[in-house]
């Protein structure tokens, strides 16, 4: 019953007992916070203080303080915004792609993973809202019927697609999370001794108790959410994606953007997730259960989606001169050898020709060197949304109208802000929520669990 | 399930979940009720030994979700076709179906919204969780690494007793209902 090929590696290492595994997941909420922590979560936050007084003076003053200007009317807002989202779609891979595949090394990286989700969208929502210039009338975005005139938003339009996708997005990752995260409140709840704590954690947990219908409806509703969350998440960057492809600007106007936009989210995605749980198994000592095997699987997904992403940047360069366009021509020539020269090549390197490295298995299971891809490829995919976005329409059809872009220091701030800004939430979360996915862990410890597999390897199934 | 009138409840406490699993079956075959099982993890096969029917979550969420998508239909048939028709991008917009594909990216979210939204609503509701509510489990060692058994007394009470023991029990309490 809890037999697993000899082949496969164990997933969890060391002598564990399943109150060990309470016990590891429990400590980080449990003890003090280390030095390390207090130290990034003190940075994180002067940054997202910097952010929000950058936000403040943007919509006191008009999004005029931003470097745009006629020709460049979109740049580092929408840059950000997509880099965002992009990141986020990793989590939602990992928590319901991976579940409907039953990979069960999902599981020691699932909680964090849907963490970052949740918190990225929340950066990449700002971008939007701040964007409009007078953010009170935010909610002119809802389809209500208003007092101006009976006069609707428009379902034609892709930005208005963008609305209902990230807000269904966002608020059903989240509750995929919490339905997640309800028994492991229990499991804290039931040891805190601190009364403070226990009540928090008594709040938190909805008085779950483990019964076995309840779980059996777990089950089920964690099975539907990871049906409902897959598509969900590919329309989400497709959807994205489609603000670009309805457009008639050269180099937008491409029917490969929504598989394309997909693959590279789900690259930059699992780059941060790597950048995040190689630091939070290292600070919260969590090696056992997020060791190496599932680094390694991580940088093999790495590698698949980059390489995915660097078919579609060569067929789009086919594409525009297959299609004898000379206006699709002249803006990929424009990418690559034009005045934004060195954010393509800064592009093609960070996405392309560093994540092949990981062919080689001793880089791929390196540890320092999975960190600084992790970090290339995420600068990598900050440029390709910046080439996608500034150099289509920095020149456009009339050259007269040409100009370039260069950000202010508004723009470098809330960009600089919203890193803090997902840092302070993740530190947080780090601290106060159980950051493994305890009981689901516990169901695979009998059959990938280091000591039992080697009891099964010595002794014969069962 | 039919076992309206019960006298009092047996609660025997496990360490691990396959000894739940073959006591739960044991008992069952033995003509005992094994009436709830708190366990800290789902336990596969657990609802199929103890009797429990199918949930129906996932029909209901099908239901919520073909709801969803007629609210989509719905509103972007009164605001873009009925309401306030408009020339945008000559998008033909006399008949529905005709605008109906670029709806598709609002109908599909919002059937996911209605579909994942409800059926977690519907989740807490049926099994009673709310923020703050009175923790379920009675032993808080269960949501850890311990396993707690609860069957229906009927007839000769040291004899369950006996055989909690015998499949493994830890430890064994009477509770008056």
């Amino acid at each position: 019953m809890h037999y697993e090929s000899p082949v496969r590696n164990p997933l969890i290492l060391g002598d564990k007992s399943y109150s060990d595994i309470t016990n590891d997941i429990a400590k980080p909420v449990e003890s003090k916070a280390p030095r390390a922590w207090w130290i990034a979560f003190s940075i994180a936050f002067v940054m997202f203080l910097w952010g929000v007084g950058n936000i403040l003076y943007t919509i006191g003053t008009g999004i005029g303080v931003w470097g745009l200007n006629k020709t460049v009317d979109w740049a580092w807002d929408i840059t950000n915004f997509v880099w965002w989202v992009g990141i986020g779609h990793a989590g939602t891979l990992i928590s319901a792609v991976l579940l409907l595949f039953r990979q069960k090394w999902r599981m020691a990286i699932n909680r964090s993973a849907e963490a970052m989700t949740i918190f990225s969208v929340i950066q990449a929502g700002l971008f939007p809202l701040i964007h409009m210039g007078r953010i009170w009338m935010a909610y002119w975005v809802m389809p209500i019927p208003n007092q101006f005139g009976s006069l609707w938003v428009n379902f034609n339009s892709p930005l208005l697609w963008d609305v209902f996708a990230i807000s269904t997005y966002l608020t059903v990752s989240t509750v995929f999370w919490y339905v997640g995260l309800i028994p492991d409140f229990a499991m804290i709840r039931d040891r805190a001794i601190n009364p403070v704590q226990k009540h928090i954690y008594k709040l938190l947990s909805f008085g779950w108790g483990g019964k076995a219908k309840h779980w059996q409806r777990f089950e089920e509703v964690s099975l539907v959410l990871a049906g409902l969350a897959t598509p969900l998440v590919l329309s989400v960057h497709t959807i994205v994606s489609f603000d670009f492809a309805t457009s008639v600007i050269p180099g937008w106007h491409t029917t490969i953007f929504p598989p394309y936009f997909v693959a590279g989210a789900i690259f930059s995605g699992f780059a941060m997730v790597q950048t995040l749980l190689l630091i939070v198994r290292k600070i919260f000592k969590m090696e056992d259960y997020i060791n190496i095997e599932h680094i390694e699987m991580m940088n093999i997904v790495i590698m698949v989606t980059g390489s995915i992403v660097g078919v579609a940047y060569i067929t789009e360069l086919f594409v525009a001169w297959y299609s004898g366009v000379e206006y699709e021509q002249y803006a990929f020539l424009n990418r690559a050898t034009g005045p934004y020269w060195w954010a393509y090549w800064s592009m093609m390197t960070c996405n392309v020709f560093s994540p092949q490295l990981m062919w080689s298995k001793k880089l791929r299971t390196n540890l320092v060197f999975t960190f600084v891809i992790s970090i290339v490829v995420n600068i990598g995919m900050w440029f390709e949304r910046f080439v996608i976005i500034v150099t289509s329409i920095h020149r456009d059809y009339l050259p007269s109208s040409w100009s370039m872009f260069s950000p202010t220091f508004v723009d470098i701030g809330i960009y600089i802000g919203t890193i803090g800004f997902f840092f302070v939430l993740f530190l947080l979360y780090a601290r106060t929520f159980p950051v493994i996915a305890q009981a689901e862990l516990k169901t695979i410890l009998k059959s990938s669990g280091e000591n039992f597999k080697k009891h099964h390897d010595e002794h014969g199934a069962h | 399930m039919g076992h309206t009138k019960h006298n009092a409840i047996v609660r025997a406490l496990f360490n691990d979940d396959d000894i739940v699993l073959s006591a739960v079956k044991d008992l069952r075959a033995n003509g005992f009720h094994v009436s709830e099982v708190y366990s800290p993890f789902p336990i596969h096969g657990l609802d199929e030994a103890m009797g429990l029917k199918r949930t129906r979550l996932s029909t209901a969420a099908f239901c919520y979700g073909l709801t969803g998508l007629f609210f989509a239909s719905w509103l972007t048939y009164y605001t873009m076709i009925m309401d306030w028709p408009q020339n945008i991008g000559g998008k033909p917009n006399s008949m529905w179906f005709l605008n109906m594909p670029s709806f598709v990216p609002v109908m599909f979210e919002l059937t996911v919204f209605f579909a994942a939204h409800l059926m977690c609503w519907s989740y807490f509701a049926v099994n009673g969780l709310y923020p703050g509510a009175k923790a379920q489990n009675p032993d808080p060692r269960t949501t850890d690494d311990h396993f707690l058994m609860e069957v229906e007394l009927e007839g000769d009470e040291d004899a369950l007793n006996k055989k909690l023991k015998d499949l493994g029990a830890l430890e064994i309490s009477k509770i008056e209902a």
